[in-house]
């Protein structure tokens, strides 16, 4: 069981607020994903969760049952570092083991609960070893091997990619994701990557200056933005954003198109001069200088050929344009 | 990147190393050659370097003379009486700088330090009143607390450095994975910073044992350590440079031992956190 609810947190250091009052709940078995670029206070609030930070306000309860001012060890969640965190001193085997050590299980059940997560994060041949021997993949392997053998409540992951090259990074998180669906556990997951985010979550909680910025499906972020922030957040590459004559044509004071809803087409409604094409093989991302509506970002096809310097129109699909308020909201 | 070294550049380095390592040992190796001289051979010119006649003597004049045991007897005890006592009370002073600091830590530890930057000479007169006041003139225990405060600031100081060096992300992990604050202790940082403890210790160890400033100020016979011992053969009235200098082996032997057989851990622990 995890099913995680905050109430109010707030959090402060000090003169700073870090999290001036967060509501949030998280069902159990649910993939959520806290995204937010840094100094948002994501890190922290799953510090709170965890229970390393003292909250400075409101209360957060697991299952129902006040956690508020529980100890780290008594929450039943366990977390994954971004460094890893792993014990240099004790081999993979004792790391595994020690969740289990300290709750005072029985050797031989520990054994095998370690034996049968080493098998299912293929660390078997490795269990003799130190982390100090291992790659950065495999540290990151022991870190979940520690926090899977203990069966928590709830997994936290702290940003535990962002030290694993690219293509190591989309094998562990497709590994993530699959760990999920088999064990069916609440997994809080802390990132800045909202790529991650959009291709894990259940649930995203865009954070921004400590407050939720939107909560909801990876979808429902990418076509229904609630604001400006969530709208350039999430995306790649960013929505285009326009101000003045062209976003008073559709009653708003902004409005946002994203690149991939832009059509090339001659005698399009806005043309311009391309600035650079980057080409990736399955797409070609163009920028373009128009006058009526500034800089703008536009993804086409990967054949197509055109260079810096070449004029070209193109026009936004319909209905695929967001219209902003003058406080940045999404008018509907 | 790599710098290129040929054959010809290691060659010269490696002896111009040697070179600097003879010069600062020159001076420990003539007092060991000299205390296996005649008097009148240690005193010769020019000074005999190998071929001279080797004896014994004054080793067994001094051991005659002087009782060496009760003298390594008190270093032993001054030495590893402050040094234990300033583990005991560092440890848990530079634990908690280091993992539950205060604005206020760092210009507490320079405030430490500052008093090493004191001229010892300075508080002479009202340490020695003190020591005459409370009756510990002359005694073991009042040079295992003098060194001990002596050299706090420093073991603190090295401590603090090591445990600055574990991630707290380590810790925190650990009272994730369920463990009580002695079992984070035990299981997780005392074999993390154990390099670090043993080299503070040994270095520490070191420098009480060569401590001659209080020790030659503060006894007179009874808790007069190994310092005290060569002191007294340096007499103003006669060239003893042969006794003297066995003397002087016979203080520094024993710590020139521990620091041959420690000296791997002693360059490891001051180097910790240097080399990842």
């Amino acid at each position: 069981m995890g099913k995680i609810t905050l109430s109010s947190v707030r959090k402060t250091f000090g003169a700073t607020v870090v999290i001036p009052g967060i509501d949030l709940t998280i069902e159990d078995g649910e993939f959520v994903v806290f995204v937010g670029p840094s100094g948002c206070g994501k890190s922290t609030l799953l510090r709170l969760i965890a229970g390393l930070e003292d909250t400075s306000g409101g209360a957060i309860a697991i299952d129902g049952v006040d956690a508020t001012h529980l100890p780290p060890a008594k929450r039943g969640l366990a977390m994954v570092f971004q460094s890893y965190a792993l014990y240099p001193h004790m081999s993979v085997r004792k790391n595994i083991q020690f969740p289990l050590k300290m709750a005072g299980m029985d050797p031989a059940e520990a054994t095998r609960r370690v034996e049968a997560a080493a098998k299912v994060l293929n660390l078997t041949d490795y269990l003799d070893r130190r982390p100090g021997q291992l790659s950065g993949g495999q540290r990151q392997r022991v870190a979940i091997g520690r926090a899977i053998v203990r069966e928590p409540g709830a997994f936290l992951f702290d940003e535990p990619l962002s030290n694993l090259d690219a293509a190591l990074r989309v094998s562990m998180r497709q590994e993530i994701t699959e760990l999920h669906q088999s064990l069916k556990t609440t997994m809080i997951y802390v990132t800045h990557d909202q790529v991650e985010a959009m291709t894990m979550a259940d649930k995203i909680v865009v954070l921004n200056a400590g407050r939720i910025e939107q909560v909801g499906s990876p979808m429902e972020l990418y076509t229904a933005p609630r604001n400006l922030f969530v709208a350039g957040f999430i995306g790649s590459p960013k929505m285009n954003l326009i101000e003045g004559a062209e976003a008073a044509k559709h009653g708003a004071v902004t409005i946002g198109v994203r690149p991939e809803h832009l059509d090339i087409a001659t005698g399009g409604e806005w043309a311009g001069t391309v600035l650079l094409s980057e080409h990736l093989g399955s797409d070609t991302f163009l920028k373009v200088r128009t006058e009526s509506v500034g800089t703008i970002t536009l993804r086409a096809g990967g054949e197509v050929t055109h260079r810096p310097g070449d004029a070209i129109a193109f026009t936004p699909q319909k209905g695929k344009i967001h219209r902003f308020g003058p406080d940045g909201a999404a008018l509907t | 990147m790599a710098r290129s070294a040929t054959p010809q550049r290691k060659m010269i380095n490696t002896a111009f190393a040697w070179a600097i390592g003879l010069i600062i040992f020159f001076p420990i190796l003539w007092t060991i050659l000299t205390s296996f001289k005649t008097e009148a051979d240690a005193i010769a010119f020019p000074p005999k370097f190998l071929f001279f006649d080797w004896t014994l003597e004054n080793y067994a004049v001094v051991q005659e003379r002087s009782n060496y045991m009760r003298f390594l007897w008190n270093s032993v005890i001054i030495a590893g009486g402050s040094t234990l006592l300033g583990v005991i009370i560092a440890v848990p002073a530079a634990w908690s700088m280091a993992f539950v600091p205060s604005p206020r830590t760092k210009d507490i530890l320079m405030w430490m330090l500052s008093t090493k930057m004191l001229p010892a000479v300075g508080v002479l007169y009202p340490m020695y009143l003190i020591f005459i006041q409370i009756g510990w003139l002359d005694t073991r225990i009042g040079l295992v607390v003098a060194l001990l405060l002596i050299n706090l600031p420093i073991m603190v100081w090295m401590l603090y450095t090591y445990f600055k060096e574990i991630p707290a992300e380590i810790l925190e992990a650990a009272r994730m994975d369920g463990a009580s604050l002695r079992s984070e202790i035990l299981y997780v940082l005392t074999p993390m910073a154990l390099p670090g403890i043993a080299s503070t210790i040994l270095l520490n160890i070191i420098l009480a044992w060569n401590e001659s400033f209080w020790t030659l100020n503060l006894t007179a016979a009874k808790a007069a350590p190994l310092t005290a011992f060569i002191a007294s053969y340096s007499s103003p009235e006669g060239l003893f440079y042969a006794k003297l200098s066995a003397a002087s082996t016979m203080a520094i032997a024993p710590i020139l031992i521990l620091g041959w057989f420690s000296q791997k851990q002693l360059v490891r622990g001051l180097t910790f956190g240097a080399v990842k």
